[in-house]
């Protein structure tokens, strides 16, 4: 203990030092939020009348009730179930695919299994906007448009997430197939009772940044929902920006906004433990 | 329990023969120990038995049956694997008990047999651990153990002790023996190690390129090496290996003679060669003089402790038993 003491000199000023700046960096990037909550807590006329308010008004449980319950176009209540079904649908159904297919290119001989991994991998290098024009034609041909399973199965597959599976399997050692196979698993047996115990962290981590991407997707839906009732939360607070000459319900978008902002929230800081652990070690 | 038989076994990967051609015939509840040095092919020989690894050509019987096309758990084979290969998410007693939950046997029947098998590797303490909070010495118990519960007809084991230290590779090489003496199991064992060889073996195989050079009892090969690399592979320190003409020895087709370091004596009359003492190891009990002959060739000689040994430096003469030379002709057979 000593020796750490020693080896931390600069104790006093510089410790202060660093933390006043990571504090007013903290409060740099955390002002704009502070910002929306405030305008999401009082009235519309206390938005648009200059100087704006700092400090939350009154109105919170009527702004965040008129949000959830009635919204603009659609309740956000609502909105946020699509969300949550999307994101949810996206995070398993990449994670299930990726696993299986990152099982097969790693574990299994089959013609062409070095181009098929380089095909996925390729993948990676076209983001959903490039590809979003004949992805919207295959879904629309499909009678897919404004269903969940159109907005989810387009961003299903996943090349990252195979990638990450496959360098995580190939550090699994070859002696433990091995063994299972003298134990007399078959391969799924393998799959389920040791591949997949053995990769609960990196899901974990995955499950983490996949429902954000989820959560998040904004394009997508927005081509493919024209049915308020489908909106998800992240693109309709866009559609309730007003056309026009309209006046904006700022009170109800800005609660609608930090509504939007705690499904992830929740996601992160239940899953940090497991997450930290998929992204720092392998576990083996 | 069940005899093992290699017929002209086969293998090549893409256009390199790995093994050209192994017979051996096991014999129930025989422990047989493959020894070799690395790159030999002893382990893609026990990995063909296991069914691990595809024949090229050849047949595999195990208990008279054939089992080329049969998977791993069909052929009643138990392994145990180097980096003991233990499920790093499942407990000790779950590690044991994997493959009899695969054949779907009775729950009860399950832990009785993982306890026994427990017991008789002294692991029950440790029944609830993972493989990680275990030692070396543990987590190859439990490799064993997982072997022993399933009650195969024959165990194959390759190269298990290579990860453990010194000390416990002795201990556990004890074990393992009597184990097997015990379960009376037919074993096949793979090492690099040949005093794993000596000490283990009913009958070992030494392997050298893709062949077995040699089969038979420990002490029979070492006392009547067939080949060169046989009778410098098997023994510490090595065999000497001397050109046969330096001893003018008159055989006609003896290119090389090799003679045994415990072999070779130190005399002062009519020495059969001599040599410049290079420097002298003492062991302990014994000790051991390296010479060089008059070609430049090194030669090892072992002496007890008790005996007065040549200074460094000193030019002795050497001599041994003509029934302990061993004549190879050129390729390095037997003569």
């Amino acid at each position: 203990m000593a020796e750490r003491l020693g080896m931390v000199e600069k104790r006093g000023v510089g410790l202060w030092l660093t933390h006043v700046g990571l504090i007013i960096g903290l409060l740099f990037i955390f002002f704009p939020i502070w910002l929306a909550f405030v305008a999401s807590t009082v009235s519309q006329a206390d938005i648009i009348k200059p100087p704006m308010p700092l400090w939350p008004g009154d109105q919170l449980y009527e702004n965040y009730s008129r949000a959830l319950l009635s919204g603009i176009n659609a309740p956000v209540a609502w909105m946020m179930v699509n969300s949550l079904i999307m994101a949810l649908g996206i995070a398993f159904g990449k994670i299930l695919i990726s696993l299986l297919s990152a099982f097969a290119i790693v574990y299994f001989k089959f013609p062409g299994r070095k181009m098929f991994f380089w095909l996925i991998f390729l993948t990676l290098m076209l983001p959903v906007e490039v590809r979003i024009v004949p992805t919207y034609q295959v879904v629309a041909n499909f009678g897919m448009l404004n269903s969940y399973s159109g907005l989810i199965f387009p961003l299903i597959a996943s090349a990252t997430a195979t990638f990450l599976f496959r360098q995580f399997f190939m550090t699994v050692p070859d002696e433990l197939a091995e063994a299972a196979r003298v134990d007399g698993a078959r391969p799924m047996r393998f799959f389920w009772d040791i591949l997949l115990p053995m990769s609960r962290t990196n899901i974990a981590a995955l499950f983490v940044i996949l429902f954000i991407y989820g959560w998040n997707q904004y394009l997508w839906p927005l081509l493919i929902t024209t049915d308020p009732s489908m909106n998800t939360i992240v693109m309709g607070i866009k559609q309730m920006f007003p056309s026009g000459d309209d006046l904006a319900d700022w009170p109800v978008i800005m609660a609608t906004s930090i509504l939007a902002m705690i499904p992830p929230v929740i996601v992160v800081i239940s899953m940090q433990r497991l997450f930290i652990r998929g992204l720092v070690d392998s576990e083996k | 329990m069940a005899t093992v038989s290699l017929r002209d076994i086969k293998k090549s990967f893409g256009k390199t023969d790995v093994i050209h051609g192994v017979d051996i015939d096991i014999k129930d509840g025989e422990f047989i120990v493959i020894v070799g040095p690395s790159g030999c092919g002893k382990s893609t020989l026990l990995r063909m038995v296991a069914g691990l690894e595809t024949v090229t050509s050849g047949e595999v019987h195990i208990g008279g049956a054939l089992v080329n096309d049969m998977e791993p758990m069909d052929r009643d084979i138990a392994m145990v694997f180097q980096n003991y290969a233990l499920y790093p998410h499942m407990s000790v007693f779950d590690n044991m008990a994997y493959g009899l939950k695969i054949a779907g046997r009775p729950k009860v029947e399950i832990a009785e047999r993982v306890e026994a098998a427990a017991k008789l590797l002294q692991l029950e303490p440790y029944l609830k651990r993972r493989p990680r909070e275990l030692s070396g010495g543990q987590r190859q118990r439990v490799a064993m153990g997982r072997a022993i519960v399933r009650k195969p007809s024959v165990f194959l084991f390759d190269e298990p002790l290579s990860n453990l230290d010194a000390k416990l590779r002795v201990q556990m090489r004890l074990e393992i023996k009597q184990l097997q003496r015990r379960l009376g199991v037919t074993s096949l064992y793979v090492t690099h190690d040949q005093v794993e060889a000596m000490t283990l073996a009913d009958r070992m195989v030494v392997m050298n390129g893709g062949v077995a050079d040699q089969i038979g009892a420990p002490l029979e090969v070492y006392a009547n090496p067939a080949t060169e690399f046989v009778a410098g592979f098997i023994g510490s320190p090595p065999t000497n290996f001397m050109k046969a003409e330096l001893a003018s020895i008159s055989s006609p087709n003896a290119v090389t003679l090799g003679v045994r370091p415990e072999h070779l004596t130190v005399v002062d009359t009519n020495p059969r060669m001599t040599g410049r003492v290079l420097y002298t190891e003492a062991l302990g009990a014994e000790t051991l003089i390296h010479l060089k002959l008059s070609d430049e060739t090194l030669v090892t000689l072992r002496q007890n402790a008790s005996e007065t040994h040549p200074t460094e430096g000193d030019d002795v003469g050497i001599t041994w038993a003509d029934a302990d030379q061993m004549l190879f002709d050129e390729a390095g057979k037997r003569v």
